[in-house]
Formats: C-alpha cells, structure tokens, sequence
C-alpha cells in the first residue's frame, strides 16, 4: 500500500447521544447497531443501572441504563428510548440513552481532559471532554461502564 | 492461528481416529476375526500415525509406530501366528501408542521404560521362530538396532520421480534422509535430464537420484520408504550382494556422474523447502484406502455450528412471533397467508432438527476407551473381565458425549473393583471365571439410556446400610427398603470397599457420578439383585442445547425451573403448612417436613413471601439427594426450550443458571435450583448469628 494514501491516524470517529440535558459519545467502532427500546427481563440481585436483559437476535444482552450508571436522574424508559449495542472486549452490552444525537470526526488535539475538580464519578466514566459548537460532549470510559468493572474496585 | 499448527491439529484429530480403528480392529482380531481385511485395517491404522508423525518430526512416535507396525506386518504376511499372547502384547501396545500421541499434542515425552519393555517384546516376537517363519522372515528393524543381522545387503535404487510427485508435496530430500536411517547411503544426483533455464517447466520434475544404501535391511522397508510416492516415480530397488569383508569398496555405478554427494545429501534449497500443508492430506488418500460404505464427511468448526443453531433457535421464535402477528391482524385460518405461515413452521422445524443433529454423533468414541480401562482395571484387580458393548451407534449430541466420559470410566471402575469377585469365589459359586461388564447405549422417549451392567455379587445390602449408619448418613433404627438401601450409594461422603484401593473407593465414588449426571440434567438409577449384579442406568438428555422445563410465574416474572429437578407438583394445604420462624416454614409430606421457599422473595421480586396455600408448589430434589418444596404463583405448562448464556454478555447470576428466549420474543431466565436451595440456607445461620451479635452487645 502506498504511504501516501495512509490516513490521519489520529481522526476519529464519535458518536454522540443525549442523556437528559447532557451528551455523550463513543468511539463509533465500538457500535454495533442502534436499536429501540425493548422490555427487558430484570435480573435478580443486579445492580440498580441493570435494567435486566433482552434477546438481540438469539444472544442475551444485558441493558445498562446509563443514566443510572452516570449518577443522573432516569426515568422507566418509553418506545422513544434508545439502545446503543456495543461491542467492550468480548462482550456486547445495550446503552439506554435517550436518543442519538450526532456523528463527529474529531482528532484527538481537540479532547480536553477532565477537569481535576470533577467527583470521582465523573472521573471514573469520563475520559476527556469535546467542546463541539458551542455543545460540551462528555467522551465515556465505554470499558469502565461494565458491570464487572465496580466488582473489581469495589 | 498458525497454518502449520493448524495441520498438526488435523494430525492429531486424525490419529484419535485412527487410534479408533485400531482399537477397533485389534479387538476384532482378538475376537477370532483374522481376516485379511482387519488386519489390514489395523496396519494402516498404525502405518498412517507414523507416516503423519515423521512429517512432525514426533521421533519417538515414529519409533514406536515402527517397531509396532513391523510386527504387525509379520502378522499380516503369515509369518507369525497372532495367538491371544501376541494379540495382548498387540493390544497394549495400542495403548502405548495411544498414550504417545497424547504426549505428542501435549508437547511432553513418556518415560522410555513406558515403551521400551514393548519393544523388547515385539523383539522376542520377531525373533521366536514361529512354525511358518524362515530366516528371513524376521523383518530387521536396523535403527532400533533390535534385531540380529542376517544377509548383510546392499540395495542399490534408482529412483526417479514425475512431476506428479512435486504436485502432491512430496518431498525426495524427506525420502532420502529415511534412506538414510536404514542405513550408509551413498547418493548420487543424476542431473543429466535437466535442460537449458528458459525451457525449464517450473513444473516439471527433472532431477534423479541413485542411492547405494548399505544397511542389513530387507527389500520390504526400503520399499516402505517410498510407499506413499510409489505411483509417481519410476523406482528400482536392486539388492547387490557385497563381500562381507570388502565393503568399502566404491561400487562401479558411481563413475560417470556428474556429482558425487556422500552420506551428506545435500539438495537444492528449492527441494529442500520444509513440508507443505498438502502432505496430510495427501497422507490420508494414499493410506486409508476408500471405503465404498463410508459416507463423506467435512470438519466444521463446532462455534459456526453453534452459531447457526442460535439463529435457527432464532428463526423458530420469529416465525411464532409472526404467527402470532398474523392471528392478531385477523387473517382467517384457510386464508393463503396462514397456509405459507404453516409451511413455513414445518420448515423451521425440520431445519431446527437438521441443524441439531449436525451436533450428534455416536457413542463409539466414548465406547472406544472403555476396553482399555477395562483391560488395566482387570490387571490392578487381578480379575477376569470380558466387556460387551451395544448400541455404540447411538447418537447424542457431542457435549454429553464428552461430559460422559468421566462418569462411565468411573462407574465401569466400580462395576470391575466393587462389582465383580475374584475369579476364586467365581467358581466358588459356580458362576463363569471370567465376569461380564456390559455397556450398552440406547435412544429411549427423547432421551439416551446408558446402562452399566455386571454379573457380580449384586449390592450388600447389609453392608451398605451398616456403613451408611456408621458414617451417620441413616438412623440406626430407620427401616428402609431395598431400593433406597441401593439409593444409599450415592450418598455423598459413602464408600463400602473395606480397604480403599487404588482404583476405586475414596468414598468420592458415586455421589461425584450422580452430580455430574444430575449438572448435564440427567438421572442415574441402580437396580441389583443379590448374587446377580447391579445395574446403573443413566439418563441422560439428547443435547444440552435444549432443556426440557416447567414454565411457571413468580411475581409477574416467568422462570423456567429444569424438569429433572422437579419430582411432583402440589398444591399446599393449610393444615401441612408449618411455620419454623419468622420466614422459614415447611411442608409436612407423607410423614416427613420438607422445607419450602418461595423462589420470587428468594430472588428478590417481592418483600413478602407469598401465602403458601395461594402459592403453586413445586417438590424438586437437589445435589446430594435432598428435598425441597418451591414456591411459585402459577404453572404455565411444560416446553422445551433454547439454553442461553448468560455470562457470554454480562456474568453468572447466583440463582439462575441460564436464560432462554420465550416464544414472544422476551428472554426468561431458567432457576438453578441447586443454587437457589443452597444460598437460601446459607442465609438462615448469618440471621441467626446477627441476632447473636446483638444479644452481646446489649449484655455488655
């Protein structure tokens, strides 16, 4: 392959939901589909964010109501609600946001870190942060979402 | 992963099978069959193993496969009479191979006395003049330097190969160094045909060699060498009778070549290359002869298979679904849309089936190791067991295969070491010396039957009960019946053999073979009739892929609870209802209180637990026998349905064991009930001992 043709490395690409007044965004390659709101099945002795799980044609997917993962206000999701199914290690798991807002192409210069004075909350789930026109997009720690990441620290 | 990785792989897959039919064919040879064919099929066995194994560089498998294969041929020639002594050293020599190629995919090596006092035998063998044997019929085995050198020969081959030869990855520079382990060998390459560069066919095969071997060796193993390239070259193998005092001598046939290449054969790097993948494959279609009855089969990766039937699994769902969505937009019945949405269903169903029993396979290969357990036990024991085998077609799905394998090597221990006396008391009681253990296999209403049997002493049951009350699993003064006194066995922590034996007794013995037939959702029951034998009879489910389950409501939540584990279902009454504290009640039935749980508190649906007399009961039995009574809002009914992992996405749930998709597309969640009656106790005693803190701390 010709050197030449060789892409900017650092660009890439986000895509960014809401969640209440707040965005959000992953890195693209991470999404495997996007799909509604289905009714899961609740999961005994799971954390409160797990909503339970659904069938993503014949796998179980366990669906993480980010709002709850984040520490934000959530309310029973309705037919307007979105699952983001992505793809962490080798698991897949479905993101409740509450709807899809946009795809950025940014290069990794324009990501600002997390200011020192966040809560550890936000410092755990917040990688960096993306001033987008005017918007501020939070970049999520997408591994650190998982359920069994709090096991492990806890 | 690495290509050349990958064919050792297929090596190895190919030697477990024909490991297989050696077995196989040894057993039948031991049966009286000698016929050419099973001898054949037995040589070829061994001949394939060490053909794949020299591509591998597995020397010590070579070895071995040789010395093995050597004696095997005298047997095929007539030379030596395959008497039962010959047909057990035969026998254990398959066993040793066996365990060489295990060692070989393991990466490890067997000690040498593992192997060497073999090929002392097969060295006796060969040479013991056996009535029909000639000098030379001792085949000599000159690189085990085993046997006694007869004519010392020298061969002089030609040998020329076709281009054909190149097309099947074979490889002269491999053949000339086996030459060389028969022996000294002198070769020449004969370069005489090789023309100008630009009319060269890079295809072509234009090279030649003559090789003067001397070695002590009969004409039937240099030709061996060549076996696989027979076709494809021109061969002429030539014995020169040398002067036993000048051997030295350089040969006239050397003069005249260009090149003169001694011992050291050097060759073209181009020839040289290292082996190519073609060889196995190769290595197959010369040696295993095709069968016209065998069928053509393909290896697949056992992951696609799974992943297509979890989108047929998918497929069924979706297509009750559309059933279901049909019905609702009130298409009548007889319309032309209901008729196709039939069709389709049988379709889905035949593909669902179809796609199952791409997973099934028989029996045979857990079989096929049981006349080697069968043979070691008899000799630790010291006893004379003949095993019989039926059903070894039966086909199961490739898990339980697999998961059964544990089991019924340690049932068949047991059946040898606690079932069987000792050849004395045999005859004592006028039984045959020789005990009998049958293994036996078959499809019984959805489900596959195992059934261990043997013509021993049958179960003691006055010693089974003395022991049990002597290790406090029974009351002293319980009466029990002779069913339950052989039910006593599996208890946990059990074992009647007075003196623990290396083979079987360490009182994990049954209660381990029950567990593990009750996690793959299967039953083992024993029947035994005093002086006659016992016999265990597994039963196991066809695949594990499905599960056979009892759909019931918990607080708005449907679970499915295994249908093996339940024993009945019940209705509680008021008047049996018996509360022991503050949450725990229980049920008295028929004599006996089983403790009761309601599964939607257990699993945290609900705060309250549910009214026993309002509650749907279900009696389920647990690992190590006990009982317990669960408690449910309503029963739906009884379905097969699809085993989902659960911790493939998120991770296991104490309680559950798996998930599974309902017909409406939701997912359910199916109860372990093992976990579910065991943390529920667990919890009980940490109750008991915060109150205990609290009475502490108030005293002090």
């Amino acid at each position: 392959m010709s050197p030449t043709f060789a892409p900017d490395v650092k660009a890439r690409e986000l895509i960014a939901f809401r969640i209440g007044q707040q965005e959000f965004c992953i890195n693209i390659m991470a999404v495997r589909e996007i799909r509604g709101w289905t009714v899961a099945t609740a999961l005994p002795h799971a954390p409160d964010y797990l909503r339970g799980v659904i069938n993503l044609r014949g796998a179980v997917l366990p669906i993480i109501d980010l709002a709850l993962r984040l520490g934000l206000p959530s309310s029973d999701p309705t037919a307007r609600n979105v699952i983001i199914v992505a793809q962490i290690k080798q698991q897949q798991i479905g993101l409740l946001v509450d709807a899809v807002s946009d795809i950025l192409t940014l290069n990794d210069e324009h990501i600002q870190p997390t200011p020192d004075v966040a809560s550890d909350l936000v410092k755990t789930f917040v990688r960096g942060l993306l001033p987008v026109e005017g918007r501020m997009i939070s970049l999520l720690a997408l591994d650190h979402v998982l359920p069994d990441h709090v096991l492990e620290t806890a | 992963m690495d290509p050349m990785e990958e064919i050792r792989q297929t090596f190895f897959q190919e030697c477990e099978e024909q490991l297989g039919e050696l077995e196989t064919g040894l057993l039948n040879m031991q049966a009286g069959n000698q016929s050419a064919d099973t001898v054949n099929a037995v040589f070829r066995a061994v001949h394939s193993i060490k053909g794949g194994a020299g591509i591998f560089g597995l020397d010590e498998l070579v070895k071995f496969a040789h010395t093995f294969e050597t004696t095997l041929d005298s047997v095929r020639c007539g030379r030596m009479v395959a008497t039962s002594g010959v047909m057990l050293i035969l026998l254990r020599a398959a066993d040793v191979l066996a365990d060489l190629v295990h060692a070989a995919r393991e990466n490890t090596t067997l000690k040498p006395e593992q192997t060497k006092s073999l090929i002392e035998e097969f060295t006796k063998l060969n040479i013991e003049p056996t009535e029909t044997s000639s000098p030379l019929a001792n085949v000599s085995v000159t690189q085990t330097s085993l046997l006694v050198p007869l004519h010392p020969h020298n061969w002089k081959i030609t040998f020329c190969p076709h281009p054909e030869l190149y097309v099947k990855a074979n490889e002269p520079a491999l053949l000339l160094r086996d030459l060389r382990r028969l022996g000294e060998v002198e070769v020449v390459l004969d370069t005489s045909r090789l023309p100008e560069l630009h009319q060269m066919d890079p295809d072509g095969a234009y090279l030649s060699w003559t090789i003067l071997l001397q070695s002590e060796c009969d004409e039937a193993s240099v030709r061996d060498v060549f076996e696989f390239v027979e076709g494809d070259c021109d061969l002429n193998i030539m014995a020169m009778i040398v002067e036993a005092d000048n051997p030295e001598e350089p040969p006239e046939f050397f003069d005249g070549f260009e090149f003169f290449v001694s011992n050291n054969v050097e060759l073209p790097p181009a020839l040289a290359a290292s082996e190519k993948p073609e060889i196995i494959v190769k290595i197959d279609n010369l040696t295993t002869k095709p069968d016209p009855t065998a069928t053509a089969t393909i290896r697949v990766d056992l992951e696609r298979v799974d992943r297509m039937i979890d989108l047929v699994g998918e497929l069924v769902i979706n297509e009750a679904m559309l059933s279901q969505r049909v019905l609702e937009a009130g298409i009548v019945r007889a319309s032309g849309v209901a008729v196709a949405l039939e069709e389709l269903e049988h379709l889905t169903r035949e593909i669902q089936d179809s796609v199952m029993a791409i997973r099934a396979q028989p029996v045979r290969s857990v079989f096929q190791r049981m006349p080697r357990l069968v043979r070691e036990v008899a000799a630790q024991t010291g006893k004379q067991v003949r095993l019989l085998t039926e059903g070894e077609s039966t086909e199961v799905d490739k898990t339980v295969i697999e998961r059964i394998a544990d089991p019924l090597t340690h049932m068949i221990r047991n059946a040898i070491d606690h079932g069987l006396e000792t050849p004395e008391v045999r005859q004592a009681s006028g039984k045959p010396v020789e005990g009998t253990v049958r293994l036996a296999a078959l499809h019984r209403s959805g489900r596959i039957v195992v059934e261990v049997a043997d013509d021993g002493a049958g179960i003691n049951r006055n010693r089974v009960k003395a022991k049990a009350i002597e290790n406090h699993l029974i009351n002293a003064d319980a009466t029990l019946s002779d069913e339950e006194i052989d039910n006593l066995i599996f208890m946990p922590g059990f074992s009647t053999a007075s003196t623990v034996t290396d083979i079987s007794g360490r009182g994990v013995g049954m209660d381990v073979v029950r567990r593990s037939v009750q996690a793959l959702g299967g039953r083992i029951t024993i029947s035994s009739r005093p002086g006659l034998g016992s016999t265990f009879t597994l039963s196991l489910p066809l695949t594990l892929a499905v599960l056979d389950g009892m759909v019931v409501n918990a607080a708005a939540h449907t679970l499915i609870v295994p249908l093996g584990a339940i024993l009945e279902t019940l209705q509680p009454r008021a008047q049996d209802v018996h509360p022991l504290d503050r949450q725990m009640s229980v049920l008295s039935l028929r004599g006996g209180y089983v403790p009761m749980l309601d599964v939607a508190l257990a699993l945290g649906y609900r705060s309250e637990a549910i009214d026993p007399t309002k509650s749907v009961a279900l009696l389920v039995e647990c690992e190590g026998g006990s009982q317990s009574v669960l408690l449910f809002d309503t029963i739906q009914g009884q379905r097969q349905v699809v085993i989902k992992s659960l911790e493939a996405n998120y991770r296991a749930v104490p309680g559950i064991a798996a998930a599974t998709v309902m017909g409406d597309g939701r997912v359910a969640l199916i109860l372990d009930v093992d976990s579910i009656v065991s943390t529920s106790r667990l919890e009980l005693p940490r109750v008991e001992m915060m109150c205990a803190a609290d009475t502490l701390m108030e005293a002090s």
